[in-house]
């Protein structure tokens, strides 16, 4: 499965329905970091890993769309999703979707085991160790759930992080837990959901750092909503496009107009 | 069997719980308190992931075989001396006991800690029959007084502050002078202590639940930090244990290795303060203990779950850590659930115990940032079931309907790329032209409830898709 040694390996790029609809320049500074790490990237046409779906009991459009997912992956050496919950939805359940029909269970094995979340397959795959980029000022990591209990994303982002010249990391308390947004939950039990993200939003401001980073879109639009409906001064962005130096757009949440003239406060 | 259950207005549950600034308070101290004393105690123990395998395994086991267990213990606690008794549901349970108490003449019962007792609501039963039941756990107590359950399996009154017990104590224990101090908690532990000795010293019969029962010996374990477990089986005449089937573990060792890890995964305990064997009634060398022993094993529902993808939930063995963890259980605290078990545990078993009609809300209400599972001792894969119910809720057609129609609109879309490419790319332009200004939106319709508590961010306008396709392609050209 892995490819030989001196050819580049080619990467299909899983851009994920967030990343795809809300926040194109994500997927872009994927695509930057994976080719300056020396792969090949392509993203083929796609929808979504049918996540929404499996958590809202809905098994026969989940396997529907992992049927699809997995067709369309195939051919690639690796997948890599900027999310460690869309790479978890691959990597952790697409498996047990398909206990009952073996050629489809043997299918998605395959490609369970060439997923893999963005950080993670820098660092734990291609030995990457430092990225080169620049970023002035501190920031604080949020640990989104997926990606921290189904895949052990902890150390591969810090790691990264740590090698941007100018930029600081300052943890946040309790950055390992859930900021509330949990898909459909952030809806369908909006009090509950508020609740959690106000309590994560005053860890966030307490770690005074002008910019809070994650590894997943989901959470950040929540976190980043909840900040500027409080009229906290922090800037969100995807840890992505940090660690490509691509933070020309706006942060998450914020006004084109606003953004070049307001500075970090 | 009629449970008086709120679960199904757990929404409206969870909406008051949020407003209760004491209960909010009150829930800070669980987050803080429980956490960072089971990390410490099992950074502690080096081989704590290794037991929590092995905690597993016993339970998978013994679940495997429960049939032979449970005759074998049948076998032990009648060899020495002691009456075993099966109950299908909580009706008969109730029955059980009362004809046990009735037979001892019992007045007063005291009672230690005990779920299950919760579970077939044994105490409304015994009042409704001119006996009175005591608990004598004192946070059980504390709620008895308030005529509420518990909000948390271990800790029943975790959501109350000292000055509301202060008020119980004033308004129940009318006996003792009316201005004395009880501004101290140690006060109210004092006041409680004597209050409860009495009853302890009248009781005739003391009913206690069961952390494990014993295959090989026949014997009952209880773990507690008051003592109040083992004044209420040696005093009275009679112990009744009231235990759920799925308590049994073969064999003492088994036991010893379930201990290690259920008093640090609740309280971050090494041990907890008192670990009490008994092992039928009292022998004619004993100093004291009852005469009478009986065990009520309790079905109420979980034979049905063996054989299912549920029978992993009947690894429990009711520590708490799941909802120590919990941010939603945080957020609301355990009476919101509307029953007896409350949390992440409470949300699997709470639906195969009283009908997933009747709890559907609560394996819905998580985000499954698995923070349970990471600490479930018996490696209990909770947001999985909890997904199991959703499936279940969904093939039943219990799923709301706007949610369903939600699904097959998203999923229509989402299985025809072209489409999808052609409708995404069409309303993320509309809505990045539109947020263009503010970058945000405070109000979207089909949004409320995000928008009700945080902005939504704005889309950057072309989709990912779109761009790739358009820069690719002038990349080939």
């Amino acid at each position: 499965m892995s490819p030989p040694p001196n050819s580049k390996p080619r990467v299909g790029l899983f851009v994920t329905c967030l990343v795809d609809l809300m926040r194109p320049s994500v997927g872009f500074a994927a695509v930057k970091l994976l080719e300056d790490a020396g792969c090949i990237v392509e993203a083929p046409v796609q929808t979504c890993c049918g996540q929404p779906a499996y958590n809202s009991g809905d098994r026969g459009t989940t396997r529907d769309l992992a049927m699809r997912l997995i067709d369309t992956f195939h051919g690639f050496d690796y997948v890599v999703a900027p999310s460690g919950s869309c790479a978890g939805m691959i990597k952790a359940h697409y498996p047990e979707l398909f206990e009952e029909d073996p050629n489809w269970r043997a299918k998605a094995d395959a490609l369970a085991a060439k997923t893999f979340e963005l950080t993670s397959f820098l660092v734990d795959v291609l030995g990457v160790t430092s990225v080169e980029a620049t970023f002035d000022g501190a920031v604080t990591y949020h640990d989104s759930c997926s990606g921290l209990r189904e895949l052990g994303l902890k150390s591969q982002p810090r790691r990264l992080l740590a090698s941007v010249e100018g930029l600081t990391l300052v943890e946040m308390n309790d950055s390992d837990v859930c900021c509330g947004f949990g898909g459909t939950f952030a809806v369908k039990y909006s009090d509950i959901s508020g609740a959690i993200v106000d309590a994560k939003a005053k860890n966030i401001e307490a770690a005074q750092a002008p910019t809070l980073l994650a590894g997943d879109l989901g959470c950040l639009m929540n976190m980043a909503g909840k900040l500027s409906r409080d009229g906290k001064p922090v800037q969100v962005r995807h840890v992505a496009e940090v660690l490509a130096g691509m933070t020309e757009e706006p942060p998450i949440g914020a006004a084109r107009a606003e953004a070049s003239s307001k500075g970090r406060s | 069997m009629t449970v008086h259950s709120t679960s199904p207005q757990f929404k409206q549950n969870a909406a008051r719980a949020l407003k209760d600034g004491q209960l909010q308070k009150a829930l800070g101290n669980v987050k803080q308190g429980f956490i960072d004393k089971r990390r410490m105690a099992a950074d502690k123990l080096p081989e704590f992931e290794s037991l929590r395998d092995s905690a597993r395994d016993i339970k998978n086991h013994t679940l495997e075989h429960l049939d032979l267990y449970l005759e074998a213990y049948e076998e032990k606690v009648q060899a020495s001396g002691g009456h075993v008794h099966f109950a299908r549901d909580a009706q008969e349970a109730r029955d059980i006991i009362l004809a046990i108490c009735r037979e001892a003449g019992a007045k007063t019962v005291t009672k230690g800690k005990s779920m299950i007792s919760e579970e077939i609501e044994i105490n409304r039963h015994l009042e409704a029959n001119g006996i009175r039941p005591v608990e004598t756990d004192l946070g059980e107590y504390i709620i008895q007084l308030r005529g509420e359950l518990p909000s948390h399996i271990i800790a029943p009154a975790v959501h109350l502050n000292a000055t509301q017990v202060e008020q119980d104590f004033r308004r129940v224990h009318t006996h003792l002078d009316a201005k004395r101090d009880l501004s101290e908690p140690v006060q109210l532990l004092t006041e409680a202590r004597a209050v409860l000795r009495e009853r302890f010293l009248a009781a005739d019969v003391g009913i206690t639940g069961a952390n494990f029962l014993v295959a090989e010996t026949g014997t009952s374990i209880i773990v507690t930090n008051e003592g109040n477990g083992d004044l209420t089986q040696i005093l009275p005449k009679t112990h009744i244990v009231l235990a759920s089937i799925e308590k049994i573990v073969p064999t003492l060792e088994d036991a010893s290795q379930l201990l290690r890890v259920l008093a640090r995964s609740a309280t971050g305990q090494e041990i907890s303060v008192y670990t009490t064997f008994s092992t039928g009634p009292r022998r004619s060398a004993d100093a004291d203990g009852p005469e009478n022993y009986h065990v009520v094993l309790i079905d109420n529902g979980r034979s049905s779950m063996l054989g299912t993808s549920f029978e992993e939930m009947l690894r429990c063995i009711r520590c708490g850590a799941c909802m120590n963890h919990c941010p939603v259980y945080h957020a609301v605290g355990g009476h919101a659930y509307g029953w007896v078990y409350p949390g992440p545990m409470g949300a699997v078993l709470t639906p195969s115990l009283i009908g997933v009609d009747q709890a559907g809300h609560l394996p819905n209400a998580s985000t499954f940032c698995g923070r349970c599972e990471s600490v479930c001792p018996v490696r209990i894969p909770l947001p999985k079931l909890m997904r199991h119910w959703r499936e279940r809720e969904f093939e039943r057609h219990l799923t709301p309907a706007t949610v369903r129609s939600g699904l097959r609109f998203w999923g229509f879309f989402a299985k025809r790329p072209a489409l999808y490419r052609l409708a995404t790319r069409a309303a993320m332009a509309t809505l990045g032209f539109m947020g263009r200004q503010r970058g945000r939106f405070t109000w979207l319709p089909l949004a409320k409830g995000w928008t009700k508590y945080r902005d939504f961010p704005a889309p950057q306008g072309e989709t990912f898709q779109a761009r790739w396709q358009r820069e690719r392609k002038g990349r080939a050209a």
